[in-house]
């Protein structure tokens, strides 16, 4: 069947993908990446991904298993291209998703390749989502398609987004097809020593998911520089204590004293001030997305129909996509969407088809 | 597959006769080396024997050797014995840029307590200047630690030239002789040291026991108070088995000390001939001849030694980058980083270390399996790329 390696986490979803891919007689190697040294922050609890115990966790199950498994240090790569990334995005006034991006510039990245240099055919991870190819024949070239997982609830193609073509002939998915459920009960008739163990969703590099205190330790000067909450007709209605602690649709903190809530609208970076407005204000018929990449064909030609999703937990929102100049995309809802905020990934499906996704740099 | 373990400077498997040695120990002679009784008595005679022949492996008096729970104790113990006994007449230490973390760390440990720590830098082949150690020594310096052989690359230091400097300006010597003990001849009687630290893993006794050398008359503050054991030196009771284990394997290192060193010479010179005649771009790091016998540092260029290290791994071959203490970080090892090494070369860079178990299969079996990794590693590599199409 040829060596596989398997991105292990610690968590059981991995772990589960590891014994699936042995059983099938690959040949595996269990590797965990080390991406973020947890004691430089304190002591505080951390999202599940990566950290010593988890590492622990991983290599336990290896033994168990019976396969070889690795530590892959990419502690300078994941600094570099996912927490200053963070921190850069929040600086914009933008609201950023690093689990894509360590998707994207890391396991797809930096790991497959170590995959490939220790001579494996390609990496699998525990993600719930399906790749497929489809070969159409004479009539057009083969085509790597992303789908979600089976599991609806469970499936994560939204952090899947900007996998190539290329990464695709080498990534497995090996619980595509799977419920979570399902691999809980497999997990636990294998025997794996972390059938148990619970899931988090929290950003694995920051400590009690606290991100303003994380970007407070980082950026204390830009981070508590107090500026003016205004309303889009420009009047002044208080004072904020710091753009960074302020996310788009939020409404706690503002301290504004009106007759309607007020809600986050936009940051406005250069002048340091928030846009402030009614409920009804944070409603926007459609956006900009930018840094598009297209799976189920090579770029966007004409206008398509699509489910649109700008949140990992937004149902997806039908709408028409338009090419604009610049490989950028233009959506434009059939229904108008809250809190279109820029930074976040838009992921446009049809049906369980990822046809590719983009970054929202503003709501239209 | 086949198993071949080229990682004897991480450690080394324990001799047969060393296991035999031990073996008594456990159960039948048991006792408390302290003990009035036959039990304790019996015991402190092997004691004194494996006390003995440790020292006559030195060419020390038995008075001199004391045990202690591993290397990484010894050098902590000698390092902080002598900055604690010392600090009235002086707080200045000197030491080099290419130890191993048991003496770097433990100089930082005292820095942050208010010493002054002086880390020498070395050449490209890992030596320090002498005169830039003569011109370090000032009236505060208590202290001069310099290992005798480096762990990484081999390379050898001139410990007769540094014992007689410091001697000549009364300033206490230690080495740490962990990965020199057994493979590079050592007479204490001649070498001015004052302290000298060995590791019994290193020399096919067990994990768990180490020894220090300490000339007679050396003013050394405890790190381990208790029952006065080891001449007060170093208290708690004392691991018998394991001190028997490393007094026979003592007495072995000496026994076989020379054919070891030409069988290690033989092998490491047709494992380093096999190499650079297959692979290209091989670049050797270390002396080219003040070297242990079995360590040969080699820089496979345009790759990273990590991945080299993993695809050896899954061949069944057992090599490290770095020292193993240090692998699992992604920089590259200090020691090569002091010698002016670059970044990529540094990185690229693996160590063999043969031991006295190792065959002329086991070479040739190397020599089969590295090219082809290499080049495939190469051939993904993009630096690999641009070099081969700047060559055009």
């Amino acid at each position: 069947m040829g060596r596989v390696a398997v991105a292990m986490s610690g968590g059981v979803d991995s772990s589960t993908a590891s014994a699936i891919l042995k059983d099938e007689g690959y040949e595996v190697i269990g590797l965990t990446m080390h991406l973020w040294d947890q004691t430089q922050d304190g002591k505080g609890t951390f999202g599940r991904c990566c950290s010593p115990e988890d590492i622990h966790d991983a290599r336990r199950v290896a033994d168990q298993i019976g396969i070889p498994h690795y530590v892959i240090n990419l502690r300078k790569p994941f600094e570099e291209e996912v927490v200053d990334y963070f921190v850069e995005e929040y600086l914009r006034g933008r609201t950023p998703n690093p689990c894509v991006r360590c998707n994207d510039r890391i396991k797809f990245g930096y790991l497959l390749r170590k995959a490939e240099e220790l001579g494996a055919k390609a990496l699998a991870t525990g993600h719930y989502a399906r790749i497929e190819l489809d070969d159409p024949g004479k009539k057009r070239p083969k085509r790597y398609l992303l789908r979600r997982g089976r599991d609806l609830n469970k499936d994560q193609s939204y952090f899947l987004f900007t996998i190539t073509q290329e990464q695709m002939s080498k990534v497995f998915f090996p619980l595509g097809e799977k419920s979570k459920a399902e691999v809980r009960k497999q997990a636990l008739r294998l025997g794996l020593r972390v059938a148990q163990k619970s899931e988090s969703q929290e950003i694995c590099f920051i400590p009690d998911d606290d991100y303003r205190r994380f970007m407070e330790t980082r950026k204390p000067r830009e981070f508590s520089k107090p500026g003016e909450i205004i309303n889009r007709q420009g009047k002044v209605m208080g004072l904020h204590r710091g753009l960074y602690s302020y996310t788009i649709g939020q409404r706690r903190g503002l301290g504004i004293s009106a007759p309607h809530p007020h809600y986050v609208l936009e940051l406005d970076v250069e002048r340091n001030r928030i846009v402030a407005g009614r409920e009804e204000e944070l409603m926007a018929q459609g956006l900009v997305a930018g840094g598009v990449n297209w799976i189920s064909f090579p770029k966007l030609d004409r206008e398509v129909e699509a489910l649109v999703q700008i949140r990992y937990r937004h149902p997806g929102a039908p709408a028409v996509l338009f090419p604009l100049e610049g490989g950028k995309v233009k959506v434009h809802f059939t229904i108008p969407q809250r809190s279109i905020t820029p930074g976040q990934a838009a992921v446009f499906y049809q049906g369980d088809e990822v046809l590719g996704g983009g970054w929202i740099e503003k709501a239209l | 597959m086949r198993r071949v373990y080229l990682d004897h400077n991480a450690t080394t498997p324990v001799h047969p006769e060393v296991l035999e040695a031990m073996m008594p120990f456990f159960q039948d002679q048991f006792g408390n080396a302290s003990s009035i009784h036959w039990a304790g008595r019996e015991v402190k005679k092997y004691l004194d024997d494996a006390r003995e022949k440790v020292a006559a492996l030195l060419n020390a008096t038995p008075e001199e050797v004391i045990f202690t729970g591993c290397g990484t104790e010894s050098d902590n113990m000698a390092i902080k014995g002598v900055a604690y006994a010392l600090q009235d007449k002086g707080r200045h230490i000197i030491t080099t840029e290419v130890e191993h973390h048991a003496v770097f760390h433990t100089c930082q440990f005292l820095e942050k307590a208010g010493f002054e720590v002086t880390y020498l830098p070395v050449d490209s082949d890992g030596l320090i200047d002498l005169e830039k150690l003569r011109l370090s020594i000032k009236n505060q310096t208590i202290l001069i630690t310099i290992m005798f052989a480096n762990n990484e690359t081999g390379t050898v230091f001139p410990v007769q030239e540094i014992g007689e400097m410091a001697r000549g300006k009364g300033v206490i010597f230690h080495t740490d002789a962990i990965q020199a003990v057994g493979k590079l001849p050592i007479d204490l009687k001649q070498l001015p040291v004052d302290i000298l630290s060995l590791s019994g893993h290193k020399l096919y006794a067990p994990k768990g026991i180490g020894a220090q050398y300490i000339r007679a008359g050396t003013k050394l503050t405890s790190l381990i108070h208790g029952g006065g054991q080891e001449r007060n030196r170093r208290a708690g009771t004392e691991n018998i088995p394991y001190i028997i284990g490393l007094g026979k394997a003592s007495e072995i290192a000496q026994r076989d000390f020379q054919g070891r060193r030409e069988h290690l010479l033989a092998l490491r010179e047709r494992l380093h001939r096999g190499i650079i005649n297959r692979i290209p771009h091989v670049k050797l790091n270390g002396h080219p001849t003040k070297r242990l016998p079995n360590t040969l540092n080699l820089s496979f260029l345009y790759i990273e030694g990590e991945s080299l290290l993993l695809n050896l791994d899954l061949e069944g071959i057992a090599v490290s980058s770095g020292s193993a203490c240090t692998s699992g970080s992604l920089e590259p090892s200090h020691v090569l980083l002091a010698m002016g090494i670059p970044h990529e070369i540094a990185q690229s860079a693996i160590r063999l270390s043969l031991g006295w178990s190792n065959t002329q299969e086991d070479v040739d079996y190397v020599v089969e399996v590295l090219p082809r990794i290499v080049q495939r590693l190469r051939d993904i590599s993009p630096l690999y790329q641009k070099r081969v199409s700047r060559s055009k």
